[in-house]
């Protein structure tokens, strides 16, 4: 099947990077235009004053640090129950830009928290939720490195992140079920947002400019994941044939 | 609104610039990382291709 084709690492590849361009360009200039919005079509806000600007970023930040967790999820069931090579390599290309934007969300939401409710941090449900979502995205990281046997490592890494899952629904949910410090959502699905127009779509403009980037990162980072792992499978020691005639069509270096 | 109106964010300007400039120098860090991550391994999956050929195989 067509499907089962795209999921071999020698015919992802050249696709990956022919998809890179696709997703860079529009992440910049969607980043651009978000900002513009963001910092300076916005208006000031009445309560908060300009503070209130962080938003901008730490919402999509914390969106794509909870998204990018829940992907890695579904590639993990993938990954255990098709045993497809691939899926676990989108893992790993995905983690250390899940773990950027949890960084990201926990240090504008100290940023934002000091001056707005006088404190940088608080052991708030869904704050340290939060954090425990870094520490999945960091030990997922450090488990698959330290296991050698690739399919081993695959394994254990795919069955940490979905064990792991359960944690992001308590982190959505967390300003519900506890009455601790963080404020309810300002958007949700069900109700009409409690913000004006203008700063919901700088709002989204910059989420989806993180996607995009994500995409093009993540794109990037597991062509290099597949030629890792390629490196020193072929016959006499040298890279599989596939990658050699890939090689050898760039530029001509390896053919030259 | 001026330049000075507008970098002084309300008197806010360090929890604002703080986190704007954290995503930027996060961005920066990532993509130097990613760059020298694919420059390695590209350089030595070369190097591998090359001395195969100098052994005389024939890709």
């Amino acid at each position: 099947m067509s499907l089962y084709k795209y999921a071999s690492p020698a015919t992802f590849y050249p696709l990956a990077g022919k998809m890179v361009p696709w997703f860079a360009v529009p992440a910049v200039i969607l980043g651009l235009l978000g900002l513009y919005l963001g910092l300076v079509v916005a208006p000031t806000d009445f309560q908060q004053g300009e503070v209130y600007r962080i938003i901008f970023i730490h919402v999509p930040a914390a969106w794509m640090a909870m998204f990018i967790y829940l992907v890695m999820a579904m590639y993990g069931v993938l990954a255990l129950s098709f045993n497809t090579r691939l899926s676990a390599m989108m893992m790993e290309a995905l983690a250390p830009t899940g773990a950027m934007f949890t960084v990201i969300a926990l240090w504008t939401g100290a940023l934002w928290g000091k001056p707005t409710w006088g404190t940088y941090w608080a052991w708030d449900a869904r704050m340290t939720s939060t954090l425990i979502l870094l520490f999945l995205y960091v030990g997922y990281l450090a488990l698959i490195n330290a296991i050698e046997d690739k399919k081993r490592s695959d394994k254990a890494g795919a069955l940490l992140v979905i064990v792991g899952s359960v944690n992001v629904p308590i982190i959505y949910f967390s300003v519900k079920w506890w009455n601790t410090l963080h404020q309810g959502s300002s958007v949700s699905v069900a109700a009409s947002p409690k913000m004006a127009a203008i700063m919901l779509w700088a709002m989204l403009v910059v989420a989806i400019a993180c996607w995009m980037y994500t995409i093009a990162v993540s794109l990037v980072r597991v062509r290099a994941i597949i030629l890792e792992r390629e490196h020193g499978r072929g016959q006499g020691g040298h890279a599989s044939a596939w990658v050699a005639d890939e090689f050898s069509a760039e530029k001509g270096v390896a053919g030259s | 609104m001026n330049w000075g109106d507008f970098f002084s964010m309300g008197d806010r300007a360090f929890y604002v610039w703080g986190s704007f400039g954290a995503l930027a120098i996060a961005i920066a860090v990532e993509l130097v990382l990613l760059r020298l991550r694919a420059r390695r391994i590209n350089a030595e999956i070369k190097q591998e291709l090359m001395a195969y050929k100098l052994k005389g195989g024939t890709r």
